[in-house]
């Protein structure tokens, strides 16, 4: 019966994107409208000694400066999570006179004009007292410690006892695995435009959480909640950045409130290299031990971040490895140390991508000792339960992922020998790695409403990054109600609307659109209570299970649809306008009783120009099992984006930070190189599109945004350790590591 | 960025006259200009547009070389069929560099006047010898990545991060200026820019109130067997972390002339007579290329974090030389 979900289904915000009408954060048009421009601190670690603003003030333009001599009082909001209370630093954006960080905000301009705000604050002068920062993680080694949780989940593990499994073990690697700090680049740079009417705040963002930015914003401003709106409908690319809320948000609305003005502030390309977080840095160790037949008897995963001074995020790059593979011994640890750099925070995958880096590289080094195919090293050690929760799998088809890509990919014709495959001048390596993500969902409610004219809206609180949100919502919709999704509208990205989750680890499919199917579902009740109630109607007087709704039509259960009347006409006869179908759901005892996963396989082919250190990403075969696939067109999309981030962790991504002073060397998109057209060649993936029964009882999606960038950087580093027998176990692998 | 006055070009003397105010400076394609003063870099208080003066031809002089307008823009030189035939140099250097986009803004003039994109002299924060004469320079000790290992003084190791430069200079290309007197005055490619010695800030051989009207390649016999080879961080819209212009005239196997030109890796565009001395008399083949490479980076001084462009640059040789020495060459030159 199920005709929308699982098609290729264009993407309804298509046409608005490509021709320029779609909206995002800075595009809205306001009158009157005045422009903040903000003011970063030169220094890593010190205090704001003197803001002299008296040549800024005589500028043109200029309307206000705020600073922490002025700022409003402001709160620390509660950092909950789980209630949807989340700044990406703790420390409110003007508190004190302290700088932690080269690039923190000192103060705030606003001018009439952009151009006047970007001069006025180019005329603030700030004078600093200033400390030797803290910087690299070997200058910060006194301020390591262990962090305790990550969302939740503990950092340290241990099962059975694996330092002793490592000495008796027949085959041992043990290695140490680099990623750099990376940040996530997306096309738009936040912004926030703030307008007041009387105690009413409405602010245009971008951001991933609508909700999570009306209650930060609220608890930080200290109003109730109710008085805060915020509009959102389009993104441009988030990766993370737009998930927690910045400084910036807060910043507008208070610039807004002392100007008396509505206010738009732009975040500059450079800023938002401070101001909305990044990956940080990890030093991962990883011991494997195994026998000779390529069974691991040890995993053991220790990872060393960085996190900031004023906040807590650390890469939890171990997770995975408590039950990637199956290991009667494992440990993993987290350490983090405290330098003078921003405060880090999600980035597509955090924990799973950088630690699959080294897992995956670790288990390809273990496939080269033991002689053993690095897919058959992986199908041995195969878990077929999460051994660290002791939960069967909601349902996992990683050895059919491998087998679809290997086939695919051609992977029976490697020769395993290092070097041994050319294609002309150049070596060819192939490589592969395992992919994995948490099948994440939280509480999802949503709005249906089918409108007198036949057509229909659905309305969540949810975001669209560009993930497809828009489409797969009205997918839904079409499949229950038998409207063609053109008759559909989605609206989202309004914190007023029913709430939704983050649009992070995953979870806005699994979360949102089963609620809209109980929503589509209630609507169609609702039409048919409708239908009942109506004295005019056909139906009137019939119980409700006698009269049936779907496929566009109110008919008599046992007749044929097209005997019924259509939406429309039933709305018509009772002059009513809509009916409205609702629903909230959350996950429930599922959770206790499975480990939810979604799996993949990458496959990559390099050749390398061994010459001048050329590599190329020539071919790129992956598989995924992320439960049931709702549009294949938009969720291909998702894969190739992952792919391609992947690609550039693998050989370009790095931010550089001045290890004298922690100023960010590469603050733009021509020195933090992430790939171009030209680096990007054949990418062909595709789904095992089996529905996960037990996520939720109506849909069986697991979400798609994070796990097609994990295992990319380390199927790479495979790839060009079979090209060129060089093993590059530091990202990124650009040209100076293999001359 | 600082407020500035705007006023457009009538004509070569015009603009002459108009630049020769304090602080003003030529706009022609801003692809520096423009990113520049948004970062507060350079300031100048008067912007005199040059983007309607008529110097946006490529002709063909009576000997058989060609003369670029300064005002020609990358896009239109790189396709250009004479330049793509007789300097294919020149042509795979402009489409090296930077983007369509970019490359359809940017001129031949400005090409030449770009700026290094090394990261302190980009960010006021920091000293830069070349931005403040005087006042230090922050990358001898910093990031220097992808920082100069020739031409090099301690006052500064930025690169010139040009690309058609590199190209002109192994053409034995002219510049043309034309001074506030009217004279005009043609200088090498190879003499166009300075080495940083003690005035980093002083980049090319221009004077204020000097305007490019021209470039003119000679026709050698060189310029048609010539490749131009760039090694980056990702295959586009990327600087050189080292790049080389190769031009070759063989006589059978034997190299009777040849011009060897690097970038990325030096503070002007740099021309390497020490390899052209190993190439020149030699057989073309991958022994004399190797050599000429070892030659071309013999000076070679290398900082904490570049030193790897010494060995990539000699790899960007041997490839430019090799390339160069099976190209085509075309009859007419």
């Amino acid at each position: 019966m199920s005709i929308a979900v699982g098609s290729r289904v264009s993407r309804k915000d298509g046409h608005l994107k490509v021709t320029g009408q779609a909206r995002y954060a800075a595009d809205h048009p306001m009158k009157n409208v005045a422009h903040a421009v903000a003011v970063c601190s030169t220094v890593a670690k010190g205090r704001v000694a003197s803001i002299d603003s008296a040549d800024a003030e005589k500028a043109a333009g200029f309307l206000a400066i705020i600073h922490h001599g002025n700022a409003p009082k402001m709160f620390r909001p509660v950092n909950n999570f789980m209630t949807a209370s989340k700044p990406g630093e703790i420390r409110v954006v003007f508190e004190d006179d302290k700088v932690h960080y080269a690039g923190q905000y000192v103060a705030v301009v606003v001018a009439e004009t952009l151009q006047q705000a970007q001069h006025a604050a180019g005329l603030v002068k700030i004078t600093y007292e200033t400390m030797p920062p803290l910087v690299e993680t070997e200058q910060a080694m006194s301020t390591v410690y262990d962090p305790s949780e990550f969302f939740g989940e503990k950092l340290k593990a241990q099962r059975g006892d694996p330092a002793g499994a490592l000495q008796s073990a027949a085959v041992k690697h043990e290695a140490e695995y680099f990623t750099p700090n990376e940040h996530h680049n997306p096309m738009e740079p936040s912004a926030s435009m703030a307008a007041w009417d009387g105690e009413d705040l409405t602010l245009w963002e971008t951001t991933q959480w609508v909700v999570g930015a009306r209650n930060t914003v609220a608890e930080t401003l200290g109003i109730s909640e109710e008085r805060i709106h915020i509009i959102s409908p389009f993104i441009g690319g988030g990766f993370g950045c737009k998930g927690f809320i910045w400084p910036h948000s807060v910043m507008s609305a208070i610039a807004a409130k002392k100007t008396g003005r509505p206010v738009k502030l732009n975040l500059t390309r450079k800023q938002m290299f401070s101001g909305a977080g990044h990956r940080s840095e990890t030093r991962q160790k990883v011991l494997l031990g195994a026998t000779k037949e390529g069974k691991l008897t040890a995993v053991q995963h220790d990872t060393l971040v960085q996190t900031s001074t004023v906040d807590e995020f650390v890469e939890s790059c171990g997770n995975t490895s408590r039950f990637l593979y199956s290991s009667p011994n494992m440990s993993i640890a987290h350490h983090a140390v405290r330098v003078n750099i921003a405060t880090p925070t999600p980035m597509r995958a955090p924990g799973e991508n950088p630690g699959l880096f080294a897992m995956e590289s670790a288990m390809d080094e273990l496939a080269y000792k033991l002689n053993i195919d690095p897919v058959q090293l992986r199908i041995i050690n195969h878990s077929d339960k999460n051994e660290h929760t002791n939960q069967p799998w909601s349902s996992k088809y990683l050895k059919e992922c491998y087998q679809t890509a290997a086939e695919k990919f051609g992977w029976a014709k490697r020769n395993p020998k290092p070097g041994s495959m050319r294609d002309g001048k150049y070596l060819v390596g192939w490589g592969m790695a395992t992919a994995t993500y948490p099948g994440m969902r939280s509480p999802g409610a949503a709005k249906v409403r089918i409108l007198q004219d036949g057509s229909a809206q659905v309305i969540s609180a949810t975001q669209d990054m560009g993930g497809g949100t828009y489409t797969t919502m009205t997918q839904v919709v079409a499949d229950i109600t038998g409207i063609p999704v053109d008759r559909i509208r989605p609206e989202l990205g309004d914190s007023r609307m029913p709430p939704a989750p983050v649009s992070g680890g995953s979870m806005t499919t699994a979360s949102v659109l089963p609620a809209v199917n109980r929503a589509a579902t209630d609507a169609l009740k609702k039409i048919v209570q409708a239908a009942i109630a109506d004295e005019k109607s056909p139906f009137h007087g019939k119980k409700e299970d006698e009269v049936v709704a779907g496929g566009g039509r109110v008919y008599l259960k046992g007749s044929s649809p097209e005997s019924g009347s259509t939406y429309a006409q039933v709305l018509a006869s009772k002059n009513q306008a809509a009916v409205e179908g609702e629903s909230t759901l959350q996950p429930g005892q599922e959770r206790e009783k499975y480990a939810f996963q979604s799996w993949g396989a990458q496959f990559v082919e390099v050749n390398v120009d061994p010459e001048i250190a050329k590599v190329t990403v020539s071919r790129v075969v992956s598989a995924f099992d992320i439960g049931k696939v709702i549009n294949r067109k938009t969720v291909e999309s998702q894969a190739y984006s992952g792919i391609i981030m992947g690609i550039g962790m693998a050989l370009m991504e790095h931010t550089v930070y001045d290890h004298r002073d922690g100023g960010i060397v590469n603050s733009n998109l021509t020195d933090y190189a992430v790939p171009v057209n030209a680096d990007i060649h054949s990418i062909e993936v595709d789904f095992i599109d089996k529905p996960d029964p037990y996520i939720d009882p109506y849909i069986g999606a697991r979400g798609a945004g994070e796990i097609t960038v994990t295992g990319v950087a380390a199927a790479i580093a495979n790839a060009i350790y079979h090209a060129t027998g060089r093993r590059v176990r530091e990202l990124p692998i650009t040209p100076d590591k293999l001359l | 960025m600082l407020p500035f006055d705007y006023a457009k070009a009538k004509n070569e003397n015009d603009a002459i006259d108009r630049v020769r105010v304090p602080k003003a400076a030529f706009v022609a394609g801003g692809t520096t200009l423009i990113d520049l003063m948004k970062l507060n870099v350079m300031l100048p208080a008067m912007l005199v547009d040059i983007n309607g003066l008529p110097l946006d031809k490529i002709e063909t002089l009576p000997e058989g070389g060609l003369r670029i307008g300064a005002m020609v823009r990358n896009s239109d030189m790189a396709h250009h069929p004479e330049v793509i035939k007789r300097f294919p140099v020149l042509s795979q250097a402009v489409l090296a560099g930077a983007s369509p986009q970019l490359r359809n803004m940017a001129t031949t003039g400005g090409n030449l006047m770009q700026r290094t994109r090394c990261y302190y002299f980009r960010d006021t924060a920091y000293v830069c010898n070349k931005r403040q004469p005087g006042s230090g320079c922050a990358a001898m000790d910093g990031f220097n990545r992808i920082h100069a290992v020739l031409g090099g003084s301690d006052q500064c190791i930025a690169t010139h991060p040009s690309d058609m430069a590199v190209a002109l200079v192994a053409l034995d290309a002219i510049v043309h200026i034309k001074g506030p007197s009217g004279g005009e005055r043609k200088v090498p490619a190879a003499d166009f820019h300075l080495l940083p010695g003690k005035t980093p800030h002083k980049e090319t051989v221009v004077e204020p109130g000097e305007l490019i009207t021209y470039v003119t390649i000679p026709n050698t016999k060189f310029a048609a067997q010539s490749a131009y080879v760039k090694l980056r961080d990702r295959a586009s819209y990327e600087f050189a972390l080292a790049s080389a212009g190769a031009a070759l005239e063989l006589q059978g196997n034997k190299i009777h002339a040849a011009r060897l030109a690097l970038g990325g890796v030096a503070t002007k565009p740099w021309r390497s007579l020490e390899a052209e001395r190993v190439l020149t008399g030699a057989a073309a083949d991958e022994k004399t290329f190797h050599t000429a490479a070892e030659a071309a980076m013999k000076s070679a001084v290398a900082h904490k974090y570049n030193g790897f462009k010494i060995e990539l640059a000699k790899r960007a040789i041997v490839r430019a030389l090799a390339s160069a020495a099976q190209s085509k060459a075309d009859g007419r030159s």
